[in-house]
């Protein structure tokens, strides 16, 4: 079974919200859209996005961390949105596990998005249905465009290639691979909903050098410490 | 989370609803049993169950406003019944409307006369009409409650709601509100039957506050599951947001705040206590030693009012895991 998904690499994401705008760019104008701005110049403005970036400092100044920090649906294994609705508007697709809303179906009762605990879904004001991240499925399934453009906007987009895109159940996909060799994690783990995002945590790259290892012991130049006795036992000659 | 004026109005109105029409039942059952005086078919179970079918009425509307447009009821709503296997709003979607074609039943049978007995079991308990769609009636009251309680009961990373305390309370509350409104509808048209429910309602309400005190306690020592640390997955202890990707308002800020201060909060949960409790009881004990017409109905505006405020509370006191990536607008 497919289990399409993305894979975050905090590492590597510096933050700039290309993600967040080219997703609103796509979804907007189409399957997934509108995606409505209420009030966008006025003093509460407010509007559905399907993705965004935020920004965390790890740690006490000075000893601190930015990380930056994209949030979409997560398109769970054991989704707790969909079991929830009256409607069956909520589901997840059998072929590929993306986590989808009929809109059609949707009478706007919130309690999806209540029962979500990240947070990732949001009531459109205008249309008044539940929307929510789709991984571009009117892009990734569009056989019309070439292999290499069947990726989500906020892949695509990203200059950093911060963000993979692929199949977590198969074993040798490029996203598996991240999450086996770079340490790939899901994100509150306590509730069992076995989200198929897995993010990339920061990593340093550091050599461990000890002092001793920077200077020479037999230096010749070293005249405080004279060089060991040139004449006498050696080693070889009391060990067998 | 936020408090939803239409999901208020709705669990209290139909819980007050289901509440008076187990009393309902009760005073038959008893009366059957020769512990009280039979009532009156029309004035009394009939007016009853309109009464109650009103309540539901009223809160199959706020239920409406509950809909992203109210228009989604007639043209959408009635899928909501056919994820009855999985979802407990579904289960809720049925068990309304089902009980409302119960009440509306015992109360037209009521109506209509047709409580001559069917059949006598071991020659003693005359069993009518009215009895077998009341029996029924109240398993579907009580299906309905906990249908209502485990919308709320079953979302696990809720805690202050995953509880069984939280179908405890919404059974108790409709129960000592629905008796205390039937003891109202009773002195109101000088029915002997004030004593009998305002005891059972004062009995109900005692019971409520024992529930509801103990689930506050329960949840003012709540440890939450979610912290930064999983929200996130960086292992540190502390960890600030800077921004949270945007200056406006989002679903995110709105759906999942109550947005008022701690010490409105508290206000809230004093005047809850009071209106529930306090009030109603010293109000029912009144009305019992003056006799009085009056003292039991506003004994049960007290508890309704006082009602709406601890559904608000409820709301208000559930923290919702996705709050932590909201905190700071940056």
């Amino acid at each position: 079974m497919t289990q399409l998904a993305l894979v975050i690499d905090l590492n590597v994401c510096v933050g700039c919200h290309a993600c967040v705008t080219s997703c609103k760019e796509w979804n907007t104008s189409g399957w997934a859209g509108p995606m409505v701005d209420q009030r966008p110049y006025d003093a509460d403005p407010t509007g559905t996005f399907f993705n965004r970036v935020q920004t965390f400092e790890v740690g006490e100044y000075p000893n601190t961390e930015t990380v930056h920090f994209p949030k979409s649906c997560l398109h769970c294994e054991e989704p707790p949105c969909v079991p929830v609705c009256p409607t069956g508007a909520s589901y997840k697709r059998k072929d590929n596990g993306v986590v989808l809303v009929d809109y059609d179906k949707c009478i706007g009762c919130k309690y999806c998005s209540w029962a979500c605990p990240y947070g990732v879904r949001e009531l459109d004001e205008m249309q008044k249905v539940m929307k929510k991240c789709t991984l571009c499925i009117d892009r990734i399934t569009d056989e019309s465009k070439p292999e290499s453009e069947r990726k989500p906007a906020c892949v695509l987009a990203c200059p950093t290639s911060a963000r993979l895109f692929g199949d977590v159940h198969d074993p040798d996909s490029e996203v598996s691979v991240a999450i086996r060799e770079r340490g790939g994690y899901q994100l509150m783990p306590e509730w069992g909903t076995q989200p198929a995002n897995h993010y990339l945590p920061r990593r340093k790259t550091r050599i461990q050098i000890f002092d001793d290892e920077l200077e020479r012991v037999d230096n010749p130049l070293d005249k405080e410490h004279p060089l060991p006795a040139a004449s006498g036992e050696t080693l070889d000659d009391v060990t067998f | 989370m936020h408090p939803a004026f239409s999901v208020i109005f709705l669990t209290t109105l139909i819980g007050a609803a289901q509440g008076m029409f187990m009393a309902l039942v009760t005073g038959q059952v008893y009366s059957m049993a020769n512990l009280l005086e039979p009532q009156d078919s029309v004035s009394f179970y009939a007016a009853g169950s309109l009464i109650a079918l009103l309540l539901l009425g009223g809160g199959l509307v706020a239920a409406v406003f509950h809909l992203g447009k109210p228009s989604y009821f007639i043209t959408r709503a009635w899928r909501g019944v056919t994820q009855w296997r999985t979802s407990w709003l579904s289960r809720e979607l049925i068990a309304l409307p089902a009980f409302m074609f119960l009440v509306f039943l015992y109360g037209g049978v009521h109506y209509m006369g047709w409580t001559d007995a069917l059949f006598t079991i071991k020659g003693v308990i005359p069993v009518d009409l009215s009895l077998i769609i009341g029996t029924l009636g109240v398993l579907m009251a009580i299906t309905l409650f906990i249908s209502t309680a485990m919308i709320y009961a079953s979302l696990r990373f809720l805690q202050e709601w995953h509880s069984p305390l939280t179908v405890v309370n919404f059974i108790l509350f409709g129960l000592a509100s629905g008796f205390t409104l039937t003891a109202a509808f009773s002195a109101w048209t000088g029915v002997d039957l004030v004593d009998f429910y305002g005891t059972w309602a004062v009995v109900f309400t005692i019971m409520a506050f024992v529930s509801r005190f103990w689930s506050m306690l329960r949840n003012e020592r709540i440890k939450h599951k979610s912290d930064m640390r999983s929200a996130l997955g960086i292992r540190h202890t502390k960890i600030t947001q800077r921004s949270m990707g945007f200056m406006g308002g989002s679903f995110n800020t709105k759906e999942y705040f109550h947005g008022k201060s701690a010490a409105f909060v508290e206000a809230v949960r004093l005047f809850f206590l009071v209106m529930v409790f306090a009030v109603p009881v010293a109000l029912l004990a009144a009305g019992n030693a003056l006799e009085s017409r009056y003292l039991p109905v506003l004994a049960f505006l007290a508890q309704y009012i006082g009602l709406l405020a601890e559904r608000w509370y409820f709301f208000a006191e559930a923290k919702h895991p996705q709050n932590l990536y909201y905190q700071t607008v940056g």
